[in-house]
């Protein structure tokens, strides 16, 4: 797929060639800013670029002699000379002054006129790095995440003999040997990062030989878990190519993060300045972030949990955020509710009916959770008459519930969709799992009754005129008797149906799509109400908040957005992912919205602000599952690595590993009271984790919170409680019934 | 780790975007061909690394043609059309060139808009619910539906057959369902194969299920398969590999199923009398009878080869261009058969030695006979009817009633007939040679070799010819009698050739031999007996040779009829001097 940028608009691609042909260096970053400007709409990109092209000679060679000036001043003989020499050439001296306009540019798409200003010593020193060591400054890093795709790339185009790259990465490699164990772990984080861009530029420096034997010579070094990308990597041989290819680009925006003691890192760094090694040094100066902290060096254990994501570790402080995962307090519906318990108390003894009902009640009903958001934090809709009844049946429903543990495990009914030859790609449930609706690959969404009570349209409008509307059972009589049937399909959208999700009050059911659309389906007259557009490319996944009325989607175009089923535009639009969104999950509270991707990060993200309070790093492949314990305290992820990975929202922290499943895990589910995780894969096999454990053992002192450095224990077979198979049916969704009853399901896959 | 393997992509030759260029009227440089090739590799691999994120997303571990489509949709590319079915797409090898490419077949519209067997659709997508775990134990129920064939299995065998399916088959064809299948010869390849393991499991007990999967077996032998309207697929080996097979299920499982020997022999028999099928079944049913032992060739094949040969010659003599490909498969046929009775005629000549040694003793005097074709009888003497009437009987039998010929009716045949038989028809193709016919037939200068070589040479005194009634008509004409009797077609005498009268004579002489001793004699061979008729029988035979030579359109004709219409298979301008060396039995090449 083209990047996102690419494919933004035709017109961008016309002023693509039409420059390119002029200028060789230039063309390229003209292009590239026309399409990131066209990203943000309103800023014309081609009088921009045009500007450009036309003040391009007088500007270079003023550029240039600033640049030797400068670099005279600061006794940098070396980078002189090297400019000096492929000045000497006029093709490749539009590399560096390219870089020097394309790095002025940063601000905006007159970024020429600043160059002349005051800005250019800060940018220089960008450039050749070596004048201000210190660690890095924040507010510089803001400005680079931008993703202008012209500086990106034209970071670059600094210039070293390329024959060099090879000694400068061994040396390295041999000095990073030879330090002492404990450091030798943490100082090997450096190793991708560094290869990576290393490549990039000899890549991009059009020294497709040495880029490509210096792949061959280190990529073996590389961990396991970047296989992925490195594969991307190695198909990429021409400067041509760089531009468009999603993997650089997100590479290049953002700055890798890397979590070093700052023992470690001052090795490091006394290293690179005795050896005057100037080309790695500028690289961990521009593209790494380096979050130091004081205290033990990480063990190699510890750095692999956490290691793995498209863009290194998470730092520090973006998991610092005060996130409120308590859950809301309940509205309180207390006489209805205690006719009914009466009710089943006649029906089935008192005993038994006491105790569960008291602690429902009291857990929910009685205090303020302390890390709850406040109950108006986001505005919720209104409890309507339906809502409260449901609330009721719920209830009634959790007295019946049994308790799972890891001595009564849960019992399993398989749905299993036959004859599902057009491809079955998503399944959702009812909360009280009255329906089942399944999303095709031929783009239709389908939605089955699974009791007895058969599917009925409503009559249309000229019948209900007809009707009494003062009876008492108008509900039903609005109901067309002629429609029942087991099965509704609905049609509407053009591409495969990723995601699926039913309304709580079973209304309204949500479809994503590839046709880049959120549909709105009413389950009562079976047709489609609204279609979401905003995301373009495919979208991923989608779901309803748990209390209704907003909705979450996330797709191709790596943002997430935040709907209400009553406004055609997002509410919130949550960027950062630096690749697809795969799965989109509302905390139980609905305050929060989780968001995995298939840049190996979870992001958790604030409703309210549309702020990042989290991000998750540790999963070695996409994520395509997650769930919210039901206290709202956790979250489970699982991923094409076949692992699933726990996590304490509170704290920002890892808690937990499971290992088992040998395929993708497409559906995570917490049974109803938490104790139990059960997960479904690929690989034929559901999977019960005793979760309740798991989250006991969880070590939470101060320094671990404090730090984020987590011991796993190795204890998934403890935790392991069951294995299910299936025959030959992978399974794609799971859920619990409010009686802890786990419905599992798939397509029959013969 | 990525290493160099996973480094390695498949590429576009700028030969082929010079090719593709070309298709579309533009010349590319060789510079610009090896850009483009490279470019269009580059987005190749980008293509292909994001359509697997339609797959993923699809939850499917199979990446197909409409997930790649829609990537190239995503990158505004055009789609690529045509190949949106489901199911996989057979992928085929040209060994030469190691060239893979999708196999592409002609649809007859025609007979598919007039079929009248309308396919009913798929049916209708449900969802089926069942308990697999209660209280988180035990399956109740299997999930699923399984195909009805295999609805009998217990549910060991069951677990065994999901496991093979899906491990050979990928989808759901059944082993009893190869009909199914009979356009993807790779799918009956490895279903063959698939067979060849269950065969081969010491662990499996398939008792009544031999059966079945003989039957399977035998339909990839015989049936004229769809892939066998492509002259490309090898189905060939298919059939080779498959006949094969039949004797291993045959000779390891034989013992489960009475009277399977019987059932197979026959089924291949009907298909070889039936000269409506095609070759390429006539070809099964010669390599099954080849791979189920000499026995069956010599109680099927041969009796029945005179009625096919004339099929056979038909076919390999019309030289019309329509014909190239059914002549192609006439050879193979040819092939098959002439490999067929060579064994045929080695193992016999074996068995004829070993029983010979075992009577040799016993019975210093006899002559010829159709030894012991039956292993557990080889003391047995033959029918008590005269050998002569016999066989004479069994071929003008054959010759009536080709395809209702019964095999109970058979009859051994002694092997120096069969041997002249079979030469008639394969002329010096017959890598397996007796001294019996060259050996009488060679000129003069031969004749001491022969004699001291006598000690090897099948018994026939020629003294003795007058006792079958055909003789006169044999020598008036030099024909074989059974083919003479039902054969329409009485060929023109072609202009004489060398060897011809002497093999002519001499298969007139040999059929002699068996009709001298075997009323009196039990049916065993002695060597040393046949050496010292071999002294009396050149003797008896010199005159013959001399006054056939002075006589040659006479003699010329039949018996090299057939093989020397074969010009191009038969080795007919053979030195002669060869044939006196490789005489009977201990100079078999065996």
């Amino acid at each position: 797929m083209a990047a996102v940028q690419g494919g933004m608009s035709d017109a961008d691609i016309e002023t693509d060639i039409k420059t390119e042909p002029s200028t060789d260096g230039f063309g390229n970053n003209n292009a590239n800013d026309g399409r990131v400007l066209s990203a943000s709409p309103g800023s014309g990109s081609s009088t921009g670029s045009n500007k450009q092209t036309a003040a391009v000679t007088p500007e270079d060679q003023q550029t240039l002699l600033a640049v030797l000036q400068f670099l005279k001043k600061n006794k940098l003989i070396e980078s002189v000379e090297i400019l000096r020499r492929e000045a000497g050439l006029p093709e490749n001296s539009l590399d560096p002054k390219a870089t020097e306009s394309a790095g002025a540019g940063s601000g905006g798409a007159a970024g020429i006129v600043d160059l002349e200003g005051g800005d250019v010593s800060s940018l220089l020193s960008r450039v050749t790095g070596s004048s201000s060591a210190g660690a890095q400054a924040p507010t510089k890093a803001v400005a680079e995440d931008q993703p202008d795709v012209r500086v990106v790339l034209s970071a670059y185009s600094q210039q070293g003999d390329p024959t060099l790259y090879e000694v400068y990465y061994s040396d390295l490699k041999k000095f990073i040997e030879t330090v002492l164990d404990c450091h030798r772990a943490e100082l090997s984080q450096v190793f991708y990062p560094l290869f990576v861009h290393m490549y990039l530029e000899l890549v991009y420096n059009n020294h497709e030989s040495e880029a490509k034997a210096f792949f061959e010579k280190f990529s073996g070094d590389q961990e396991c878990y970047y296989e992925e990308d490195l594969r991307v990597l190695s198909g990429l041989t021409k400067k041509e190519h760089m531009r468009g290819n999603e993997t650089l680009l997100d590479f290049r925006t953002s700055k890798f993060v890397l979590r070093i003691s700052r023992d470690s890192y001052q090795l490091l760094k006394r290293h690179l300045q005795e050896r005057q090694n100037n080309q790695i040094w500028n690289i961990i100066q521009e593209h790494l972030y380096i979050d130091i902290f004081d205290g033990m060096p990480r063990s190699k254990s510890q750095i692999d949990a956490m290691s793995g994501s498209l863009a290194g570790e998470a730092k520090r402080e973006a998991n610092k955020t005060k996130v409120y995962y308590g859950l809301l307090k309940e509205p309180e519906i207390e006489l209805p509710l205690d006719d009914e318990d009466e009710e089943a108390e006649n029906e089935e003894g008192k005993p038994k009916k006491k105790k569960p009902k008291k602690d429902s009640m009291g857990s929910k009903s009685k205090k303020q959770d302390p890390n709850a958001p406040s109950q108006n934090r986001i505005p919720l809709p209104e409890l309507k008459d339906s809502d409260k009844l449901d609330k009721i049946m719920y209830m009634k429903e959790a007295t019946k519930r049994i308790r799972l543990g890891s001595d009564n495990l849960p019992s399993v009914c398989f749905y299993t969709f036959l004859n599902a030859y057009q491809g079955l790609t998503a399944v959702d449930f009812t909360d009280d799992s009255s329906l089942i609706a399944g999303g095709f690959a031929d783009s239709t969404v389908r939605v089955w009754s699974v009791t007895p009570k058969k599917l009925r349209k409503v009559k249309s409008a000229a019948d209900l005129n007809l009707i009494d509307k003062e009876s008492d059972d108008v509900l039903e009589r609005i109901m067309d008797e002629k429609t029942a049937s087991e099965l509704k399909i609905m049609y509407g959208h053009s591409g495969p149906v990723y995601g699926i999700s039913f309304s709580p009050d079973r209304n309204y059911l949500l479809s994503s799509s590839e046709d880049g659309t959120v549909r709105l389906w009413s389950l009562l007259t079976f047709t489609c109400l609204v279609a979401y557009k905003g995301h373009n490319y495919p979208v991923w996944d989608t779901q309803f908040s748990p209390y209704g009325y907003y909705f979450v989607s996330g797709g191709h175009d790596r943002v997430a957005r935040l709907w209400a089923t009553d406004h055609y535009q997002p509410l919130r639009i949550f960027s950062g992912h630096l690749a697809d969104i795969t799965c989109t999950r509302f905390h139980p509270n609905s305050n929060y919205v989780a968001t995995g991707s298939s840049d190996r990060t979870i992001r958790v993200w604030d409703v309210l602000s549309g702020n990042c309070v989290r991000i998750f790093t540790g999963h070695k492949g996409p994520i395509h599952s997650l769930a919210f314990s039901p206290n709202g305290k956790f979250l489970a992820s699982g991923a094409t690595d076949g692992r699933v990975l726990l996590w304490d929202i509170g704290h920002g922290l890892m808690v937990g590993e499971l290992k088992g499943h040998t395929d993708t895990i497409y559906s995570l589910r917490f049974s109803r009271d938490g104790e139990i995780l059960a997960s479904g894969s690929m690989d034929n096999t559901v999977r019960l984790w005793d979760a309740m454990k798991a989250f006991d053992d969880l070590e939470t002192d101060d320094f671990t919170a404090a730090t984020g450095h987590i011991h796993l224990q190795d204890n998934s077979q403890e935790l392991l409680l069951g294995t299910y198979t299936t025959k030959s049916t992978p399974v794609i969704h799971l859920h619990f019934t409010r009686r802890n009853l786990l419905l599992a399901a798939g397509a029959f896959n013969p | 780790m990525a290493d160099r393997e996973e480094r390695r992509f498949a590429e576009v030759s700028r030969e082929s975007v010079r090719l593709m260029a070309e298709g579309a009227g533009v010349e590319l440089g060789d510079d610009v061909a090896a850009l483009l090739a490279e470019d269009v590799c580059y987005r190749l691999r980008e293509a292909t690394q994001s359509s697997s994120q339609f797959m993923r997303h699809a939850k499917r571990r199979k990446l197909t043609v409409e997930d790649f489509n829609r990537a190239l949709r995503w990158s505004n590319v055009e789609a690529i059309c045509g190949y949106g079915a489901q199911d996989a797409l057979p992928f085929r090898s040209v060994k030469e060139g190691e060239l893979f490419f999708v196999e592409d077949r002609d649809v007859n519209l025609v007979e598919l808009a007039l079929a009248t067997n309308i396919p009913k659709g798929c049916a209708e997508t449900m969802v089926r619910v069942n308990v697999s775990y209660l209280d988180g134990k035990g399956n109740l129920e299997p999930q699923g539906t399984v195909p009805t064939a295999v609805q009998s299995l217990s549910d060991d065998l069951l677990k065994y057959y999901q496991q093979i399916t899906r491990a050979i088959l990928g989808e759901d064809p059944h082993l009893m369902k190869v009909k199914s299948v009979s356009h993807d010869l790779e799918q009956l390849n490895r279903l063959m194969h698939m067979v060849k393991s269950l065969v081969q499991n010491p662990y499996l007990y398939l008792g009544s299920y031999v059966r079945s999967l003989v039957s399977s077996v035998m339909y990839c032998i015989l049936e004229p398969l769809a892939a066998s309207i492509n002259p490309l697929n090898d189905h060939w080996t298919l059939r080779d590999y498959a006949a094969l097979l039949l004797s291993h299920i045959f000779w390891t499982h034989g013992d489960l199923v009475s009277g399977l020997y019987h059932q197979i022999v026959l089924s291949l028999q009907k298909v070889l009398s039936d000269p409506v099928r095609p070759l390429c079944s006539h070809y099964g049913a010669v390599v099954g009878l080849h791979a189920l032992g000499w026995k069956a060739v010599e109680r099927v094949l041969f009796p029945h080869l005179p009625a096919y040969w004339a099929n056979l010659q038909a076919v390999l003599d019309d030289y019309s261009v329509s014909n190239a490909q059914v002549k192609a498969d006439g050879h193979k046929v040819y092939g098959a058969i002439l490999v067929a009775v060579e064994r045929l005629l080695k193992m016999k000549a074996l068995s004829l030695s070993q029983s010979a040694e075992g009577h040799s003793g016993a019975h210093p005097g006899s002559v010829v006979g159709a030894a012991s074709y039956r292993v557990n009888s080889p003391g047995l003497s033959p029918p008590p009817e005269p050998l002569s009437e016999a066989a004479l009987g069994i071929a003008s039998h054959l010759q009536v009633g080709g395809a209702g010929c019964h095999w109970e009716e058979w009859t051994p045949v002694p092997l120096p007939a069969m041997y002249c038989e079979l030469y008639s028809f394969f002329g010096d193709s017959l890598a397996v040679r007796f001294s019996t016919g060259p050996g009488f037939g060679t000129h003069s200068p031969c004749a001491p070799s022969q004699l001291s070589d006598s000690r090897k040479e099948p018994p026939g005194p020629a003294s003795n010819l007058d006792t079958t009634r055909k003789m006169p008509q044999l020598t008036a004409n030099l024909n074989i009698s059974p083919r003479q009797d039902g054969s329409p077609r009485t060929d023109p005498p072609p202009p004489t050739t060398r060897g011809a009268p002497i093999s002519g004579l001499s298969r007139e002489v040999f059929p002699k031999a068996r009709f001298t001793s075997p009323q009196t004699t039990p049916p065993a061979f002695s060597f040393l007996i046949g050496g010292r008729q071999m002294g009396q029988r050149c003797q008896g035979r010199r005159p013959f040779q001399t006054m056939f030579a002075t006589t040659p359109p006479v003699s010329a004709v039949p018996p090299r009829t057939y093989a020397h219409k074969l010009p191009v298979i038969g080795r007919v301008g053979k030195p002669v001097r060869r044939w006196t060396c490789s005489h009977y039995s201990l100079h078999l090449p065996l």
